[in-house]
């Protein structure tokens, strides 16, 4: 039940509303729980609501992470 | 999709998993979150990283630790005249002392599976003329949503919605259950929404007072694979809470959906199956939010009665496992199910009977 997903939001509408998109989904999302939400933000939408901002700096140190894990092995050929 | 996709990436996976395996120490680790447990699963983690690393499942399925009279006062409600029940679709089939909601509805009652709590009022703004109850199940992901909806609901003077608060609240249980059990952990992996509310500093109790190693994960392989290898580096050096998912989660978690939350609830004692009383570690509204409190309405609750066999509350304590349950796959299934770890999408149980153990 602590599901939420990342969504990108497109447009912001009064009374703390967002159209967002999840995916090839479009849907309304409020954004009364997050600060300065901007369209193209990502945010993580549950139960109607954004919890919060997806950090994308942050993300992308992740990501860059995990792709020296994932050639690291593959360049000293310890893949197995 | 993005953010998700990068998270799940097979070859990353089985190099993380050789990691965590070449480490040459046998780990325990519990998996807090209900969510995690369903990830994991799916993901077929646990026989990837067996046997040198043991993942048991903690308390943070919110429907599974929902009290037998906390759900009979559920049904109870629901079957008042002129109420309609509005509830997340999970607790339609968990069984109270002698039904479920879904019972209920048979019976009549107008029970409404919602996806938010917005639309439980707008249910109440369109049929003026019902008592709308929003079934407030969940933890501090949920919570804020809830409040936020309450708030609305204030703004927009709408007399006739109400919640019905059963709300729980992470580290609270997590106190409660190391301090009452002897799990032999090695680390801990933490709910990952649960966290982007509340931050990392609620959990720093845990290696100060029990030496266990920490780390906030998400939801993707990828995510939990990095936070069992974190916490598996942890172990040598000195136990702390670490955030694995710093894209979602800051230390000091959201400090606008905090201050929503704790505008509308404060914390209250709550029952959790399995585990006992815990002050301190439920939310209730308000006194100044008392109009919109569902706690109140006045039902006749059946007496409890015990679910013979069903060890559902050794299961959220991590004591036992769903294939040691004699119901287990027998009596009790997803489709007919006697305990609410069967029920829930999230249920240990449940998790093990679809995926395997």
């Amino acid at each position: 039940m602590c599901l939420a997903v990342p969504a990108i939001v497109v447009q912001i509408h009064d009374d703390n509303i967002a159209t967002v998109e999840i995916g090839n989904v479009t849907m309304e999302a409020s954004v009364m729980l997050v600060e300065d939400v901007k369209p193209g933000d990502y945010l993580l939408i549950h139960a109607g609501f954004a919890i919060e901002k997806i950090d994308s700096e942050e993300a992308q140190k992740t990501i860059s992470l995990l792709e020296e894990i994932k050639n690291l092995d593959e360049m000293k050929g310890l893949s197995e | 999709m993005k953010y998700i996709d990068e998270f799940r990436n097979p070859v990353a996976a089985e190099k993380l998993a050789h990691k965590i395996k070449s480490s040459g120490t046998r780990m325990r680790i519990m998996e807090v979150c209900g969510t995690h447990t369903m990830a994991i699963a799916r993901s077929a983690l646990r026989p990837l990283l067996s046997p040198d690393v043991e993942l048991i499942s903690g308390p943070g399925c919110p429907v599974c630790v929902t009290s037998d009279t906390d759900i009979d006062r559920a049904i109870a409600i629901s079957l008042m005249p002129d109420v309609v029940l509005a509830t997340f679709g999970d607790m339609m089939r968990v069984p109270g002392s002698e039904s479920s909601l879904s019972d209920a509805k048979a019976k009549g009652a107008l029970v409404r599976v919602v996806y938010s709590p917005l639309e439980a009022l707008k249910i109440a703004k369109e049929q003026p003329d019902k008592k709308v109850v929003f079934l407030g199940i969940g933890f501090e992901t949920t919570a804020p949503a809830v409040a936020a909806t309450v708030l609305k609901a204030k703004d927009e003077n709408v007399s006739n919605f109400y919640v019905l608060s059963l709300h729980k609240l992470i580290p609270p249980a997590l106190k409660a259950l190391l301090s009452t059990e002897d799990l032999h952990l090695d680390g801990l992996i933490l709910p990952g929404h649960v966290s982007a509310i509340i931050g990392s500093k609620p959990y720093e109790f845990i290696p100060r007072e029990f030496g266990i190693p920490c780390v906030i994960a998400g939801f993707e392989p990828l995510d939990i694979l990095s936070a069992i290898s974190m916490i598996s580096d942890m172990k040598k050096t000195n136990p702390a809470v670490e955030i694995g998912y710093a894209r979602a989660v800051r230390p000091e978690g959201n400090p606008k959906a905090l201050n929503v939350m704790y505008s509308v609830f404060e914390k209250v004692s709550a029952l959790w199956r399995g585990i006992s009383e815990i002050p301190q570690s439920g939310l209730d509204l308000k006194s100044e939010f008392a109009q919109f409190s569902a706690s109140s309405f006045d039902v006749e609750l059946p007496e409890p009665k015990e679910k013979k066999g069903c060890v559902c509350g050794d299961v959220i304590r991590g004591r036992v496992k769903p294939n040691e349950c004699p119901l287990f796959g027998k009596s009790c299934t997803p489709e007919s199910p006697v305990g609410p770890c069967m029920v829930s999408s999230e249920g240990t149980c449940a998790s093990y009977y679809i995926y395997g153990d």
